[in-house]
């Protein structure tokens, strides 16, 4: 006789987290690299891009519908991470750029996927011809396709900030805005500006294959937060050593999962296994939320005094719960804080009882920044600037991945609802400080990179 | 690490109201799809919830995994429980280190 090998309270428990937690894969995500399509023109160049993304995902959707029903576990999203396009396009102009962006989303369209990022340029340092005409193209990529998602890191530990990047960023952010108002100025919700981007990030919009990475590769992205929010409801007056091991135990058995569904899309794709990505990423959806959790470890509203610290606990017991149940832990892997996408923070925003300056000092503790706020859309680029740019130095001097994805939605005021659908969520503007940072951004240059010794 | 993608087990769990059929409508579906039962363990988990788990062998099944998972799903809403079907592997990553 086969014994069950399992208990009925160890099935029920899996059974549970998807049905009631909303557990899931958040996204099954193939990193593709495009350096083989380099061309002579950019006609070539478009017609070997398409050729070889769809190729290699070919089957990438059947393959993770069959992959869920399997498991039992849904699969929410498939994406597409390629090369840099700044890299493979050195002498594009920058309506080439807009050809190749558009071409991207034909194979995104073709392949029935959501999102395709990796219009992406790197200029921590300085910026190439390429680099410069490909973010000159962004507003206009961005606002002419559905599917394509933008990035450019303008800042890390080892090199410092580019600041002349960062101001320019803060100008591609307000253009973006302008061309998509009439959507929300949805443009900005696939436009992030790193500090310390990595280069197997399965989640959008900072997705991007990086050179250093193989020919193909398939990363996963876990979510769960409303696992570790019941587990946490049912630990009402647990200390904080029992809160971090009922966390840990917690991103261990969701990690597993993501793991295993990794492994054999690997398997069943015939591209390599990259990296598993340890993260709690939120959705609008009731529950799976990360506002909540931090809510249920004992704060009256997300936001309040105590968030940073709660949250500080939380990012790094998920951490070190995943850790050990994969073999590759890699991307942004922490806790997210869109606040569009998550339920308790579209509230916090709605009560104002969360500030953009509560939200600064969060992203300080877990992954990964300043993410989907809307701002009133009459912020000028040069107050843009100067939130990436502190944002950045979050990132810089603590040796970390931050990001700002922000979205200055034309015509609306702090106060105003704003709109995106699906996961993108809604949310109420979020109001700035009106001080001038025009002067400080204006000087140019780079912000040194910081000393590595003397850490306080 | 779970690198296996499957040993040809699943196990199917019916959750619901307990009622007169269920146990022949599911194993009558799992014979006629040559799927071999190895195990059924019956449990009343929470208050008047009837739970059953079952281990099953894919191995010469007949049918397709999605076409049995769909004919198991059928009959469970015609009964109103709720049938679920899924790989081993799944529960031996979650639950075992």
């Amino acid at each position: 006789m086969h014994s069950l090998r399992f208990s009925a309270e160890e099935i029920i428990e899996t059974i549970d987290m998807v049905k009631v937690e909303r557990l899931d894969i958040r996204t099954i995500t193939i990193g593709i690299s495009l350096l083989d399509c380099v061309s002579d023109g950019v006609g070539p160049l478009c017609e070997r891009i398409y050729d070889k993304v769809t190729r290699v995902a070919a089957n990438l959707t059947r393959t993770s519908r069959a992959i869920g029903a399997e498991f039992g576990i849904p699969i929410v999203n498939n994406r597409i991470s390629v090369t840099p396009i700044s890299l493979i396009a050195g002498r594009a102009t920058p309506d080439d750029f807009v050809a190749i962006a558009r071409t991207l989303d034909r194979a995104a369209d073709e392949l029935g996927i959501d999102f395709i990022g990796g219009f992406s340029a790197q200029v921590e340092k300085g910026m190439t011809t390429g680099a410069a005409n490909l973010i000159a193209a962004i507003p206009q990529a961005l606002a002419a396709t559905k599917r394509v998602c933008s990035s450019v890191n303008i800042g890390t530990t080892k090199a410092g900030l580019n600041m002349d990047a960062v101001a320019m960023m803060g100008r591609t952010v307000k253009e973006t805005a302008a061309l998509t108002a009439e959507q929300g100025s949805i443009g900005c919700a696939k436009l992030v500006v790193f500090c310390n981007a990595v280069q197997d990030n399965p989640f959008m919009a900072g997705a991007f294959h990086g050179t250093g990475e193989p020919d193909c590769v398939v990363n996963v992205g876990i979510s769960g937060p409303g696992v570790v929010l019941r587990a946490l409801e049912q630990a009402d007056h647990a200390d904080f050593g029992a809160l971090a091991t009922l966390i840990k135990r917690m991103a261990f058995k969701i990690t597993r999962a993501g793991e295993l569904v990794g492994r054999t899309a690997s398997e069943r794709l015939g591209i390599p296994f990259g990296i598993v990505d340890l993260s709690l990423a939120p959705t609008p959806a009731k529950g799976d939320s990360v506002a909540r959790i931090l809510e249920a470890m004992g704060l009256e509203r997300v936001g309040t005094h105590g968030t940073t610290a709660a949250l500080a606990l939380l990012n790094d017991a998920v951490k070190k719960g995943g850790a050990m149940a994969s073999s590759h832990v890699g991307g942004l892997s922490g806790a997210f804080i869109p606040v569009s996408e998550d339920e308790g923070m579209i509230e916090a925003a709605e009560n104002g009882d969360i500030s953009l300056d509560k939200l600064e000092a969060m992203t300080s503790v877990c992954s990964v920044g300043l993410d989907m706020i809307v701002i009133p859309g009459d912020t000028p680029a040069e107050t843009i600037s100067a939130i990436i740019a502190d944002e950045a130095a979050i990132g810089m001097i603590n040796r970390k991945t931050t990001a700002v994805r922000v979205i200055p939605a034309v015509g609306r005021q702090a106060g105003d609802l704003v709109e995106f659908g699906g996961l993108l969520g809604h949310a109420r503007v979020i109001p700035v400080n009106t001080r001038s940072s025009a002067k400080f951004v204006a000087r140019g240059g780079r912000i040194p990179a910081p000393l590595q010794a003397l850490n306080n | 690490m779970p690198t296996s993608i499957s040993s040809g087990r699943a196990i199917v769990t019916i959750i619901g109201l307990d009622r007169v059929g269920i146990i022949a409508a599911v194993t009558g579906a799992l014979a006629e799809a040559n799927v071999n039962i190895l195990d059924i363990s019956q449990s009343v988990l929470r208050e008047e919830v009837f739970t059953m788990i079952m281990m099953v062998d894919l191995a010469k099944a007949r049918v397709p995994y999605e076409e049995l998972s769909t004919r198991l799903k059928d009959i469970g809403r015609d009964l109103k429980v709720q049938v679920e079907v899924q790989r081993e592997d799944i529960f031996k990553a979650m639950h075992r280190i």
